[in-house]
């Protein structure tokens, strides 16, 4: 069976392009509020990917939580191992831009289709800042 | 986006290796959001603490610093990870210290002025309507658009630094007209009582409206607020819905009526504040222990009233000793209390009173390691929203119970 090429659309974002593995889900993303940032994993209770590591994944969430910590945090996370590889929002903030500017972190939002509902956890994709788009590369084995 | 002459010299790095890499950084995040042109700030709030930045933040300032940056524009920073003062008697680490020791250093030769304060607004540079500024913690953004009328972005650590070393932003969101006005209506039928209860309404509020990019508006509130009302209600709705400016009917400068707050377009969501949803606010946090390890009085920083009040209830009585009764303010709200006999009342009480810092700050992962910590009851949502993330079961209460549970060293309810 032929995969059609899934592609998303949206306007030029920050950072390389970048390939990986999808982490998706519908929650707002904070590395102070929802990381253990020691180690990249998910410690915040409620959070829809609690008890996961975003450790070279693709993240793709819905906007922006909580304060100012992340403009930072990134590009530690980075120097230590265990930042994503890349974001994508729904909508992203001024915080979450910053941090992914310093970190050298791509990161595109305002893609159509929703990013949310078309990109499923386990997919391989492509993140092309420059061009404003995301191709989804290889599904992840149906369930 | 459209630059001066100007920012094409800084570009063109004719103001220093340092101005070039800030305005580079600028220009990025302006293009991502569309922005047209910058536009210029009287001041920058600038967060930097090890806890968030670590030591590639440290390395990032450092390397600013000796690239001989200095900022162009009256620049605070924001609460740091310790208090120099008293970082032994909470058993921090000496590494930590030691870090933040560089950091002060390093801000100090870009020319920040390190008061340490997350309260910049009420003891530091109070903002004025209709300023542009550049300020991180959303605190005290939220404070500056919503109650002053003042016009800034959430303008993190490496950004605010930044507008600091250029004296501008790139102008986008909170800078423009059209992003203040008012797109959530909220009716508020349930009167706030104490200064937590204000807190409990961010609360509310922010986990309903969870977008950097909407704008509530509030009316049907009876009671005046005070500053510090202002305060909890804007740090809780900046915590729980990341926003960036609220209004009040008749008490916000940009809402004297709900027509001005909303600029004529009607609001695309209304919620209802029902009766008795601010208690709800304190229950969603079930008491999971009678025996909690710390009461916190802390995110904001403490003012000066506050600090009076928390000195009032405790003159003369005991925190219980199974119970860590901690305050944060800043140095100068920390030298006046001092003069006036708080800081005493609470240390003879057997509370802790630290400086330049806060809770949340404090490396908590490392502290509830240590001393084995689990259960924090807070008369501040945002704290308790925080501190979640930390691995602490957080317990929100109104101040008078976070009083009580402190004297009794058991948890009402």
């Amino acid at each position: 069976m032929v995969e059609e090429r899934i592609i998303l659309h949206g306007h030029p974002g920050v950072g390389p392009e970048t390939e990986g593995e999808a982490l998706v889900c519908a929650d707002n993303f904070s590395a102070r509020y929802d990381l253990d940032r020691r180690t990249g994993v998910f410690s915040r209770p409620g959070h829809a990917l609690y008890g996961q590591s975003l450790v070279g994944r693709i993240c793709v969430f819905n906007t922006a939580k909580g304060g100012v910590a992340t403009a930072w945090a990134l590009l530690d996370m980075k120097r230590r191992g265990v930042a994503p590889a890349a974001l994508i929002f729904r909508r992203a903030n001024p915080i979450m831009v910053q941090g992914a500017v310093l970190a050298g972190i791509a990161l595109m939002d305002g893609l159509e289709p929703d990013p949310v509902q078309t990109i499923r956890t386990g997919d391989r994709i492509r993140v092309r800042p420059r061009a404003g788009l995301v191709e989804v590369i290889r599904r992840a084995p149906t369930p | 986006m459209r630059l001066t002459p100007e920012e094409e010299a800084m570009l063109a790095g004719r103001y220093g290796e340092a101005v070039r890499r800030a305005l580079a950084f600028q220009l990025a995040v302006g293009e991502f959001f569309g922005a047209e042109d910058f536009v210029p700030v009287t001041s920058a709030h600038l967060m930097a603490e090890i806890e968030s930045m670590g030591e590639a933040g440290l390395a990032f300032v450092e390397e600013m610093a000796d690239l001989g940056g200095q900022v162009r524009i009256p620049t605070t920073c924001n609460s740091r990870s310790v208090d120099p003062y008293r970082w032994t008697a909470l058993g921090q680490d000496e590494r930590q210290v030691a870090l933040e020791d560089r950091l002060t250093r390093a801000l100090q030769r870009l020319g920040v002025l390190t008061v340490d304060t997350c309260i910049n607004y009420q003891s530091v540079v109070p903002p004025r309507f209709g300023e542009h500024l550049a300020w991180g913690d959303t605190g005290a953004v939220i404070f500056a658009n919503s109650v002053a009328g003042a016009r800034s972005n959430f303008e993190g650590g490496p950004a605010a630094l930044a507008a600091g070393l250029t004296g501008r932003v790139p102008r986008y969101g909170y800078h423009l007209p059209a992003q203040r006005r008012a797109t959530v209506l909220v009716e508020v039928h349930d009167q706030p009582r104490q200064r937590s209860d204000w807190s409990a309404l961010g609360c509310l509020i922010g986990r309903q409206v969870n977008d950097y990019w909407q704008v509530p508006v509030l009316t049907g509130l009876s009671i005046t607020p005070t500053v510090e009302d202002l305060k909890h209600l804007g740090a809780a709705l900046a915590s729980y819905g990341s926003l960036a400016l609220f209004h009040i009917v008749g008490v916000t400068p940009e809402a004297r009526t709900l027509a001005e707050a909303t600029g004529g377009s009607p609001p695309t969501r209304r919620l209802v504040v029902e009766p008795g949803a601010l208690a709800e606010a304190y229950r969603s946090f079930p008491a999971t222990t009678e025996r909690p390890d710390l009461v916190v009085f802390s995110a904001p920083q403490l003012s000066l009233f506050e600090l009076r009040d928390l000195a009032r209830a405790l003159a003369g009585r005991r925190v219980h000793p199974a119970v860590r009764l901690l305050a944060t303010t800043n140095y100068q709200t920390y030298c006046v209390a001092e003069r006036l006999g708080y800081v005493r009342v609470i240390e003879e009480a057997g509370g802790t009173v630290l400086q330049g810092s806060c809770f949340y700050l404090m490396t908590p992962n490392e502290l509830r390691e240590r001393f084995g910590y689990q259960t924090v009851v807070t008369d501040s949502a945002k704290l308790a929203n925080i501190i979640a993330g930390y691995g602490y079961t957080p317990i929100f209460r109104p101040t008078d119970v976070c009083l009580q549970t402190a004297l009794e060293g058991r948890l009402p309810w």
